[in-house]
C-alpha cells in the first residue's frame, strides 16, 4: 500500500476509533442517568405545582390534542410536549391549574410555572423553574418574596401589567423589581402570552368522569368545584 | 522521551505540589479564568465546578497518558478534545442526576469546561508526554490548585455579596448576621474581577515575600 495512503488511513482510523469509543461511553452514561434526571425534573415540576396552586393534594397532567386538553398518561419529566397541570384536592375535585410558560429574559430563556384558578380567574402563584438572569439583580424574579407575592391573587382580566415599584394601583398590576425591570417584565410577558394560548383551552376543559366524584363531571371547568375552591381559600 | 518513562516518588510529589503553589493555574498561569469568575458567586457553585473540573482533568490526563503511544501527532488535539468532551458530557449528565439544583445554577458553565484551556493545556504540555503516574500527579495537583482558587474567590464573593457561606445547601450559615447589608456588586461580574485582582495581587506579594526570605537563607548556606 502507498505509504501516504497508509498514513492517512491511520489518522482516519484513530479518529474513528476515538469517536466510536466516546459514542459508546456517552450512550451508556445517558442510559444510566436518564431515569434519575427525568425523576428529578418531574419532582421539580411537582414541587412547583404544590407551591403555585394552594390547596393541592395531588396533581395531574393534561396535553393539548386537536385544540383541547386531554389527560396525559406519560412521564412528565421525560416529555418535551407542552403540558398543563391540574391541582386536585384530597377528594379529587379540581383546585386549579398550573401552567408552564417560557420566553426571553434579559440573559437567556426564562422557564416558569404559574397557578390559575378558573373560578375566580386569578393567578394563584408563580415560580421560576429555570433562568440565567443576572445574579443579584435579575435572579430576584426567583428569590424576591415581595415580587412573587404580586402573583398570589392576580386577576388576569385585561392582561397583567408591570409598573414601577410602589406605583401599583389596579389589581392586575405587578410591582417590578428595581434594577431588574427587564426580567420582571419578561415574567409578565411570558404569563400574558401563555394565558392567551392556554386560558381558552382551560375554559373548554371538562374534568374526566374518573376524576370527578359527583354528577358535576360534565360541567365546564369554570363551574366545577367552585364551592370547594372557595372553601379551600383557592387563589389566596 | 525515554528518560521520562522512569520516575520516582519525589518526581511525582514535585508534579503534585507545583499545581497548588508554584504553577497554580489561576493565580500564576492565569488559566481557566472564565469559570473562575463566572461561577464563583457562591461557595457551593465554586465547589461543584471544582469537582466537575477535577473529574474531567484527572480522567482526560489518565486516558491521554495511557494511550499516548497510539495517538498520531497530526490528530492529537482532535483526539484530546474528543476525550475531554466525553468526560464533560458524562459529568454534565451525572450532575443532573445527583445535584439537579446545582446543575440548574451552573449547567451552562459545566458544558464550557470542554474549552477550558487549563485542561487541553495539561494534555498537550504534560499528559501526552509523561507516564501515567506523573500525569495523574500533575492532574491532581492542577485540579487542587484550581479548586483552591475557586473556593477562595467563591468564599470572599459570597461573604461580601450575600453575608453567608454555603448558601443553597443544608450547611448554610450567616457570617455577619441579619443586619448585614449585602455588597451586591460582589456577586455580579465586576465583583469577580475585583476579587480575582485582589487575590492575584495577594498571591504575587506572598510569592515575592517567600522568595525574598529564601534568598538570604540560600546565600548563607552557600557562604
Amino acid at each position: 500500500m502507498n505509504p501516504k495512503l497508509k498514513h492517512s488511513l491511520r489518522l482516519v482510523i484513530s479518529l474513528a476509533v476515538a469517536g466510536l469509543c466516546s459514542g459508546f461511553v456517552l450512550v451508556g452514561v445517558y442510559k444510566g442517568t436518564q431515569p434519575r434526571i427525568q425523576r428529578n425534573r418531574a419532582e421539580a415540576i411537582q414541587k412547583a405545582i404544590f407551591n403555585v396552586v394552594p390547596g393541592t393534594a395531588s396533581t395531574g397532567a393534561l396535553r393539548v390534542e386537536n385544540g383541547s386538553l386531554v389527560p396525559f398518561e406519560g412521564n412528565i419529566g421525560a416529555t418535551e410536549e407542552r403540558l398543563v397541570y391540574t391541582g386536585l384536592a384530597e377528594d379529587g375535585s379540581l383546585v386549579g391549574f398550573a401552567i408552564p410558560g417560557d420566553g426571553s429574559g434579559f440573559m437567556d430563556t426564562i422557564s416558569l410555572i404559574y397557578g390559575f384558578n378558573p373560578q375566580q380567574r386569578v393567578i394563584t402563584g408563580m415560580e421560576v423553574l429555570e433562568s440565567k438572569e443576572t445574579p443579584g439583580l435579575g435572579d430576584k424574579i426567583m428569590k424576591d418574596d415581595a415580587f412573587r407575592a404580586n402573583f398570589a391573587a392576580l386577576p388576569v382580566e385585561g392582561g397583567i401589567k408591570g409598573v414601577k415599584k410602589g406605583k401599583k394601583v389596579h389589581p392586575n398590576e405587578v410591582d417590578c423589581i428595581t434594577g431588574a425591570t427587564i426580567s420582571s417584565k419578561a415574567v409578565i410577558s411570558i404569563i400574558n402570552d401563555s394565558n392567551e394560548e392556554t386560558l381558552p383551552l382551560i375554559e373548554n376543559f371538562r374534568m374526566p368522569a374518573a376524576d370527578q366524584p359527583s354528577a358535576e363531571s360534565e360541567a365546564p371547568v369554570s363551574e366545577v368545584g367552585a364551592a370547594d375552591s372557595q372553601a379551600e381559600g383557592g387563589g389566596q | 522521551m525515554k528518560k521520562d518513562e522512569s520516575y520516582d516518588l519525589s518526581d511525582a510529589q514535585r508534579e503534585l505540589i507545583k499545581g497548588f503553589w508554584k504553577d497554580n493555574p489561576v493565580f500564576i498561569a492565569a488559566l481557566g479564568l472564565c469559570p473562575a469568575m463566572a461561577v464563583t458567586n457562591s461557595l457551593r457553585n465554586a465547589l461543584v465546578m471544582t469537582v466537575a473540573t477535577a473529574f474531567v482533568l484527572c480522567g482526560a490526563s489518565a486516558l491521554v497518558s495511557l494511550s499516548r503511544k497510539w495517538i498520531p501527532k497530526q490528530v492529537r488535539i482532535s483526539i484530546f478534545i474528543i476525550i475531554i468532551a466525553t468526560f464533560v458530557t458524562t459529568v454534565d449528565y451525572v450532575l443532573q442526576a445527583i445535584a439537579y439544583d446545582a446543575h440548574k445554577d451552573i449547567g451552562a458553565f459545566i458544558a464550557l469546561i470542554v474549552v477550558n484551556c487549563l485542561i487541553l493545556g495539561r494534555q498537550e504540555a504534560f499528559a501526552s508526554k509523561r507516564p501515567f503516574g506523573l500525569a495523574m500527579a500533575d492532574a491532581v495537583g492542577m485540579a487542587g490548585g484550581f479548586g483552591i482558587a475557586l473556593v477562595m474567590i467563591g468564599a470572599v464573593r459570597e461573604i461580601l455579596g450575600n453575608g453567608t457561606l454555603l448558601k443553597d445547601t443544608p450547611w448554610m450559615f450567616s457570617v455577619f448576621g441579619p443586619h448585614f447589608e449585602p455588597w451586591a456588586v460582589m456577586v455580579l461580574p465586576p465583583g469577580g474581577f475585583l476579587c480575582l485582582g485582589a487575590l492575584l495581587a495577594w498571591f504575587a506579594w506572598m510569592k515575592e515575600r517567600f522568595e525574598r526570605k529564601k534568598q538570604p537563607e540560600t546565600a548563607a548556606s552557600a557562604g
